[in-house]
């Protein structure tokens, strides 16, 4: 296939992308409107550990969810929505893949390749805990909604015709250095999301009634989620801030310089390493320490966006 | 806060348990440490150091563009000036910044030592006793065996030994127990990350102290020498010695810019030769991405540009050949570029000196009448000058850029225009007093910058060993196994009654029935072996 057909595939693959996990959507809305809370034994898996359970009974590992299921009727929306949006992250690592094969480098070469890939991330951790613990799924609708919203953004607002990049990124740090925050942003992603479901959940009242918000995952299993998610993107986000100086070392004569991408990513990553401190800390834990990792989401979000498109500053050029 | 209260007359001496002002002083300074060297407090500053640096990158900054701090303060007039008292254009290096940074350093300081001497304690202390209720633990269960209790200890110590625990036996209240720990690098972890965070900020501060870096302009076929003296732009540490840079000269060949089909530049490349003034003379070739490392410093290429040359003939025959000054590029994408020549030495009077000043486009294109640059490559170089004769000034003692001339020696018309012209390559502009002016091509400058920075290597060294701690102290999980034996319910035999206490490190329930599991394996197959069994044998210590 030749270069621009596999640039037009790409394209087509993203709104593919977005056609599936819309229909992923409406699938876990349905899973969270009519599905039943599972039983707690699976949810203590997620949960957090340590909480008075006496015996050797704490052996439940998550089971695949048809097997142990008897009312498997109202959770077969999950599973389906589950499986929609795998096919739907198919599609889209189909999307960089495609471009990579068009442009012949690693398809995050600017905004639009970067950002995608984000999110892809942030669909892959999400589908990894979905599938261990079945009663992830039902913060479906508010990973895959902000997913959805995430890509028509950049489609819309980001998108470039797949090239070559300038010569300052033609270095193997590319792979390093991206990669390793495109991960780490994933990541974060998720982290901050379920510690916002942990923000709605914990608050006094929302185990009465029937609305959604008791349909949620319990306050520690999205707690322990946030906090998981945390642990892994944290030293990941530091591996990239180092990496970064090392190539800025190489690229700009200076390790680092307080350029507005650095100062950002620096104050991302002390947000996140005092999140990781609220939750040991008396007086922090619970939804202080959550507050913290929603600022640390916020942070990550305007370091991608503001500071991209509207400050100027060496990695600007990277291209919108 | 504190609130001083009134004197009171009438009280009598206070009592003798009042401590005296010099211990109040000195538990005053305590509890201060105490605060100062707590987590939570750490954790405030890292938030102040954030929030610090957070105007940093939304305010223009001094040390990274002057023209926008200047930009700046001709935007907002009023506000800038407050603005600069407040060191908003120099936040990284502000007073203020210093100090956040110091007192999270001192904090720092304060709470990894004494961490570090009590885990060094830690590490040399027996796994502690068994608590007295193991059943309510977190984890915890029975298990059952044939062995006597001794025996099924011993099963359960040599299990524990092969797993890398270091395990005590008591004998306790409740009877023969063992004690077993594991994971204390997890611990070491957390000190090596918090000792490192304070080595990479004293390799970052020492950089700035003692580092130095310069940057000047080189066109093909000059060079220049690593002194403050030549270069166009320098900053250097507060603990610099001018006299003590490293002795180093650089030329530059020749400078190669190279672009894709759709004028996306693909690579930059500078070939030089550099050296020890007094030493033997190295060719190399650098670019974007490949600097050039030496002991002792580094040269980068920065950036590039075209410097247009001119021959200028004077009315009289002196002819001054192919003299040329950098056009700095105004727009990368076209390298549409401008700047000035200035040549103040043509003739004996003061009044003679010439100067163009203009634009050049590497590929240029006339639209409406005005010259535009539409490829960076020097596909078909033009320029559109203005040439002024008179007085530039140059020696009147006031600073003034290279690359424009002084406007106000225009304006006092010392200095007046007296031609324009759009030149390719080969034509002239001739002047009114008979002077001729030809662009004659153009050379290439690169934009090379030397940088030395001491504290670098630390810095890198100090970011790896933070990392390091990092994994360590998140992955790893600091774990206890406590066992006690009790005779079994019909008199024979023994019940276990096993529990653990993990730190970290994710799940532990999964954890502790694997390894119950395993000691329920281990007690079933060392049963046959060791039986008949004897009670007699007094439990090890
Ligand atoms: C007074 C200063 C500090 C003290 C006393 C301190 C103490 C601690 C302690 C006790 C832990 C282990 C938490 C636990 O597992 O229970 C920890 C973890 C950590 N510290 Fe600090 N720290 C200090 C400053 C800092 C600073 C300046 C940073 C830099 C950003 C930092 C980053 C971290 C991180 C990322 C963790 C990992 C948290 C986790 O285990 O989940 N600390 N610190």
């Amino acid at each position: 296939m030749s270069d621009s057909s596999l640039a037009e595939l790409s394209n087509s693959l993203f709104s593919v992308s977005v056609a599936l996990y819309s229909v992923a959507l409406v699938a876990f809305c349905a899973h969270l409107a009519f599905g039943r809370r599972r039983e707690r034994a699976h949810e203590l898996v997620g949960a957090a550990a340590g909480t008075g359970r006496g015996g050797v009974t704490v052996a439940d590992r998550p089971a695949p969810a048809e097997a142990t299921d008897g009312a498997a009727r109202t959770n077969r929306w999950g599973v389906i929505a589950l499986a929609v949006t795998a096919v739907g992250a198919l599609t889209h690592a189909g999307v960089l893949v495609t471009r990579g094969l068009a442009t012949d480098r690693l398809p995050w070469g600017n905004m639009y390749e970067f950002a995608t890939a984000v999110v892809l991330v942030t669909v892959l951790a999400f589908i990894w805990f979905a599938v261990r613990v079945p009663n992830l799924r039902h913060i479906g609708v508010f990973v895959v909604g902000p997913v959805i919203l995430a890509l028509v953004a950049i489609g819309l607002g980001l998108y470039t015709e797949a090239g070559p990049v300038v010569a300052a990124l033609r270095s193997y740090w590319l792979a390093i250095h991206v990669t390793a925050a495109i991960l780490g942003f994933g990541i974060f992603m998720v982290s901050g999301i379920a510690s916002v479901l942990y923000l709605v959940r914990s608050r006094p009242g929302a185990d009465q009634g029937t609305g959604f918000v008791s349909r949620l995952p319990s306050a520690a299993t999205l707690d322990r989620l946030a906090h998981r998610t945390a642990v892994f993107g944290f030293p990941v986000w530091t591996f990239a801030v180092i990496a970064g100086a090392i190539w800025a070392e190489a690229a700009w004569s200076r390790y680092w310089g307080w350029d507005p991408k650095e100062t950002w990513s620096f104050v991302a990553w002390v947000v996140y390493a005092a999140y990781l401190h609220a939750r040991t800390t008396a007086g922090w834990r619970g939804r202080p320490a959550a507050w913290v990792n929603v600022v640390g989401l916020l942070v990550m979000i305007f370091n991608l966006t503001f500071v991209n498109l509207v400050s100027t500053g060496l990695h600007s050029y990277a291209g919108v | 806060m504190s609130v001083e209260a009134p004197p009171r007359p009438a009280t009598p001496p206070s009592p003798p348990s009042r401590p005296s002002a010099g211990r109040r002083v000195g538990g005053l300074l305590l509890r201060s440490w105490r605060r100062l060297t707590a987590m939570r407090t750490a954790i405030v500053l890292l938030f102040l150091l954030a929030l610090a640096a957070v105007p940093g990158s939304l305010l223009p900054q001094r040390s990274l563009s002057q023209t926008n701090v200047r930009q700046y303060f001709a935007d907002h007039p009023d506000l800038a000036p407050v603005l600069d008292d407040l060191y908003l254009f120099d936040v990284f290096s502000s007073p203020w910044f210093a100090a956040i940074y110091l007192l999270l350093f001192v904090s720092l300081i304060g709470c990894v030592l004494p961490r570090a001497a009590e885990h060094f304690r830690a590490l040399r202390t027996p796994p502690p006793p068994a608590p007295r209720n193991l059943l309510r633990l977190p984890d915890s269960g029975r298990l059952e065996s044939p062995l006597p209790p001794s025996a099924a200890l011993d099963v359960v110590e040599e299990e524990l030994r092969v797993r890398r625990f270091r395990v005590v036996r008591r004998d306790g209240a409740g009877g023969p127990e063992v004690s077993a720990e594991k994971g204390h690098l997890k611990e070491t972890g957390n000190l090596l990350f918090h000792l490192s965070l304070l080595a990479l900020l004293l390799g970052l501060a020492g950089g700035k102290m003692w580092g130095y870096e310069g940057s000047i302009l080189v066109t093909e076929g000059q060079g220049f020498c690593n002194s403050f003296q030549q270069y166009d732009t320098y900053s250097a540490g507060p603990l610099v010695d001018s006299g003590d840079l490293t002795s180093m000269c650089v030329d530059l060949d020749q400078f190669r810019a190279e672009y894709e089909e759709n004028l996306t530049a693909s690579s930059f490349t500078a070939a030089i030769r550099y050296g020890d003034p007094q030493g033997e003379e190295r060719r190399t070739t650098i670019g974007v991405n490949e600097p050039l490392r030496i002991e002792g410093g580094r040269v980068h290429v920065t950036g590039h540009g075209f410097s247009p040359t001119f021959t200028v003939t004077l009315p009289d025959g002196t002819a001054f050949t192919d003299v040329s000054a950098p056009f700095l590029p105004t727009d990368q994408r076209t390298m549409a570029s401008e700047g000035a020549l200035k040549l103040p030495d043509l003739g004996a009077d003061q009044e003679d000196q010439l100067a163009l000043e203009g634009f050049f486009a590497p590929t240029g294109l006339m639209q409406g009448g005005v010259l535009t640059s539409v490829d960076p490559r020097p596909l078909a170089p033009q320029v559109a000058i203005f040439a002024y004769q008179g007085y530039l000034g140059l020696d009147s003692g006031l600073p003034q850029s290279v690359y424009s001339l002084d406007q106000d020696q225009i304006e006092r018309g010392r200095l007046t225009e007296v031609g324009a012209a759009n030149l390719s390559v080969g034509e002239s502009l001739d002047l009114p007093d008979g002077t001729r002016v030809t662009f004659s091509g153009y050379k290439e400058f690169a934009a090379l910058q030397f940088s030395h920075d001491p504290g670098q290597l630390w810095v890198l060294g100090a970011a790896i060993a933070l990392l390091a701690g990092l994994l360590g102290m998140l992955l790893l999980s600091r774990e206890r196994v406590f066992a006690r034996a009790g005779p079994g319910a019909d008199g024979s035999g023994t019940v276990l009654t096993l529990a653990s206490l993990t730190r970290g490190g994710g799940e532990s329930g999964p954890r502790f029935t694997a390894l119950s599991d395993d000691l329920q394996g281990a007690l079933t197959t060392a049963a046959p072996r060791t039986a008949p069994p004897d009670p007699e044998v007094p439990p090890r210590v």
